[in-house]
């Protein structure tokens, strides 16, 4: 499952989709709102989605780490839409027989998601209000 | 030929909508569209250089030529997670 979603994330809402008889871990990552952004004070954040694309992009990026780590169980979240600190923005699950493979493949979907699905937040705080702009370009051709 | 067009993020603050249809001519790109909209949009200069494109949910390049009915979206660096 690769999905944006609007309801709040819990921590174990993906755990019963990746786990099966055949695997024996589960890695499961959460990123969650934080109440600052260097020095300054955060009060909330705003998430916007390219919602089709983002879906697709999650899959695809899904299906190429369960390819190159040999896993079948990888599930993503993504919320949009106002998140109170503490609140969790992204919920990644893998599951693998084994457990190295689902770290390594979990690190991999959460940096490959955050270098090119189309996804952003706006930080809402001491500053006013302001996008948060990645450190590079998604796709390099342009 | 009319395309749709998708803004995201602090691209949608400047051209102030995040959805419209455009007319474009025959033998328009990716390059030529985004040159226009900056003529007209002064303010998307500053992203040029980090802005990506999708068409139809595809990252592309410049080159990729449009076509009626594409939906063209235009990418600042994303910061999801």
């Amino acid at each position: 499952m690769f999905k944006i979603v609007e309801e709040p994330i819990t921590s174990d809402a993906l755990y019963d989709e990746v786990k099966k008889d055949y695997n024996g871990a589960v890695v499961t990552f959460c990123g969650v709102v934080r109440n600052h952004s260097g020095e300054t004070r955060t009060d909330f954040l705003v998430y916007d989605a390219y919602k089709e694309m983002a879906e697709k992009k999650m899959s695809e990026i899904g299906a190429q780490a369960k390819e190159q780590w040999k896993v079948e169980n990888i599930s993503v979240l993504h919320r949009v839409g106002r998140l109170e600190i503490g609140e969790i923005s992204v919920l990644i699950a893998v599951a693998s027989p084994h457990r190295a493979e689902a770290f390594e493949a979990c690190r991999h979907v959460i940096d490959k998601l955050k270098e090119l699905v189309p996804i952003w937040k706006k930080e809402v705080g001491e500053n006013g209000e302001v996008w948060v702009e990645g450190p590079q370009a998604a796709f390099a051709g342009g | 030929m009319k395309i749709k067009v998708l803004f995201f993020a602090n691209c949608s603050d400047i051209v102030g909508c995040k959805e419209s249809e455009r007319e474009v001519a025959e033998g328009a790109t990716v390059g030529s569209f985004k040159q226009d909209l900056i003529t007209q949009y002064p303010d998307l200069l500053g992203l040029q250089n980090v802005l990506s494109v999708a068409v139809n949910t595809e990252y592309v390049d410049d080159l990729t030529a449009l076509k009626a009915g594409d939906e063209i979206a235009f990418i600042p660096p994303v910061s999801g997670g």
